[in-house]
């Protein structure tokens, strides 16, 4: 009973406090931008700018006509975006606590808000960016470059998406604990970042290392749950036709998996530690 | 429903002195091998209880580092104590420092919703109350500026009229009444009487014994962390004065 009625309170305090996520998220994304001359234009540059310079760079290497690849620029950018989103939610997820110290010692507020509503900003700027996407995919299809054939199966993109939020979510809050008592993490994450874009097949297919799918390397590069969100939203993108045979399904159940376990996680280390962040920030 | 608004069962604060300092996993490792996890313990409040009823002034009196804020801060709710209980009927207006949760890159207006918000407020609740506050705080046209361009007066009037705009049903105060200037000063004070005769609960911390006087009708004195003295306003304040003259 004690804990029926707690998750009640707790439900009620989400409610209550849902007006604060909404100013949140919103200020996150007017101040990003606020005062430069191209605004909210960035959000479409930025990715645009780097798919340009990352092709220029790698499509000979990587792009050669490779069945799996078809079109190098959109291989990249649906790799690109996906990675671009779960570094940068965390990355302000796990500073969310710390930076806001000054209002936590002063004013009571559910803490989870803070990693959650940078969460939820990342996520809105991500969608906005999916239209760089989009753009990009048409110009190919109007100049008869490589087209890609879109088809139905272009939804199977919105499942990885939804999960990677929560995946997302579930890491920044633990991140946000751990950033709290040591702040090495930030210089700790900022370099696994990194590293987490050569070792995830962004700029070239999982294949292409030449590692077998059951050595020992071939199975780390899978185990890591980006490889499923990255393989299955470009899978619903570029191989919509063959969808079914290119995706293997069991790796987005994996994906699921850890996203559940990530979030309970996140969550339990929260709720357990959070108390005592004030004594440290 | 109790009459009373606040009720503060048993509550004993402990602070781990040294704890706070280690912030870097090597540092954390390095006492932890050579065990020198040991934290210097430090009550900064022992066993405090005590119940305000519904429309009552307390004042909380005290020498520095008595523990006062640290009360406040465990009735406001930002402070989880160590042990014991506190609980709290209504809506908490904590004024602590006015103005923690504004944004500097944000324009005045835009602050009032996110301040707001930070209370608990919904934005159709703010929109109501938006030309109350403006005219209030005195900004008239830069209310638009953002407020990385406020002077610190400014920034304490505007967050002043949020944190009162609102009916609070519990009013938290630690020496914020000396804001702005003259003028405004006597304007927030007449705002907390006003609040008063509206049956508002107050908690105000303060060493000077005429504002006790003149806001509370009840109050105690802390010391170390504990309740010395408790009583109503007038006699708990001659007891202050005799403590601060035999000091």
């Amino acid at each position: 009973m004690a804990g029926k009625s707690k998750i009640k309170a707790q439900l009620g305090n989400f409610f209550k406090y849902r007006y604060l996520i909404n100013e949140l998220v919103s200020k996150n994304i007017k101040l990003q931008y606020r005062n430069s001359v191209l605004g909210m234009f960035w959000t479409f540059l930025q990715p645009l700018l780097t798919m340009i310079v990352l092709s220029v760079v790698f499509n000979n290497i990587f792009g050669r006509d490779s069945k799996d690849v078809v079109n190098y620029p959109v291989f990249l950018l649906c790799g690109r975006l996906l990675h671009e989103f779960f570094t940068s939610s965390t990355k302000t997820a796990m500073k969310s606590i710390r930076s806001r110290a000054s209002i936590i010692k002063k004013v009571y507020v559910p803490k989870y808000i803070y990693p959650l509503s940078a969460v939820f900003s990342k996520f809105i700027t991500f969608l906005i960016s999916l239209s760089v996407l989009m753009v990009v995919i048409l110009y190919f299809n109007l100049t008869d470059k490589n087209p890609i054939t879109l088809t139905g199966n272009i939804l199977w993109a919105i499942p990885p998406v939804i999960v990677l939020f929560f995946f997302s979510l579930g890491v920044g809050m633990i991140l946000a604990t751990m950033n709290v008592f040591f702040k090495d993490i930030e210089n700790i994450y900022d370099v696994f970042c990194l590293l987490l874009f050569y070792v995830t097949p962004i700029v070239y297919t999982a294949d292409r290392l030449g590692y077998a799918k059951d050595s020992l390397v071939g199975m780390l590069i899978r185990l890591n749950p980006m490889y499923g969100f990255i393989e299955m939203f470009r899978g619903a993108v570029i191989h919509g036709a063959e969808f079914y045979t290119y995706f293997d399904m069991n790796l987005f159940y994996y994906c699921c998996g850890i996203t559940a376990f990530v979030l309970i996680v996140g969550f339990t280390m929260f709720y357990r530690k959070q108390d005592k962040f004030i004594l440290h920030i | 429903m109790s009459k009373y608004a606040v009720e503060v069962d048993h509550v004993s604060m402990l602070f781990n002195m040294s704890s706070e300092k280690v912030d870097n996993i090597k540092e954390y490792f390095v006492r932890l091998l050579t065990r020198k996890l040991n934290y210097d313990e430090f009550w900064a409040l022992r066993d405090i209880s005590f119940k305000i009823e519904k429309g009552d002034r307390l004042g909380v009196m005290g020498f520095n580092g008595a523990g006062k804020s640290t009360l406040l801060k465990v009735v406001a709710g930002v402070l989880k104590p160590t042990t014991g209980k506190v609980k709290v009927r209504g809506v908490i207006a904590p004024m602590l420092e006015l103005g923690a949760g504004f944004d500097m890159n944000y324009t005045g207006k835009e602050n009032i919703f996110l301040y707001g918000a930070t209370m608990g407020y919904s934005r159709k609740f703010l929109e109501e109350k938006y030309d109350e506050i403006v005219e209030f705080s005195e900004l008239g046209k830069f209310i638009n500026t953002p407020m990385k361009n406020y002077s610190s007066g400014m920034k304490s009037r505007l967050g002043f009229a949020i944190a009162t705009a609102v009916k609070p049903d519990i009013l938290i105060l630690d020496e914020v009444l000396s804001v702005g200037d003259a003028a405004f000063r006597e304007k927030s004070e007449q705002r907390i009487l006003d609040l008063m005769e509206d049956g508002v609960t107050v908690l105000f911390v303060s060493h000077n014994t005429d504002r006790v006087k003149k806001i509370c009708n009840k109050a105690i004195i802390l010391t170390k962390g504990q309740i010395i003295a408790s009583g109503d306003a007038e006699s708990i304040c001659n007891i202050y004065t005799e403590m601060v003259n035999s000091k």
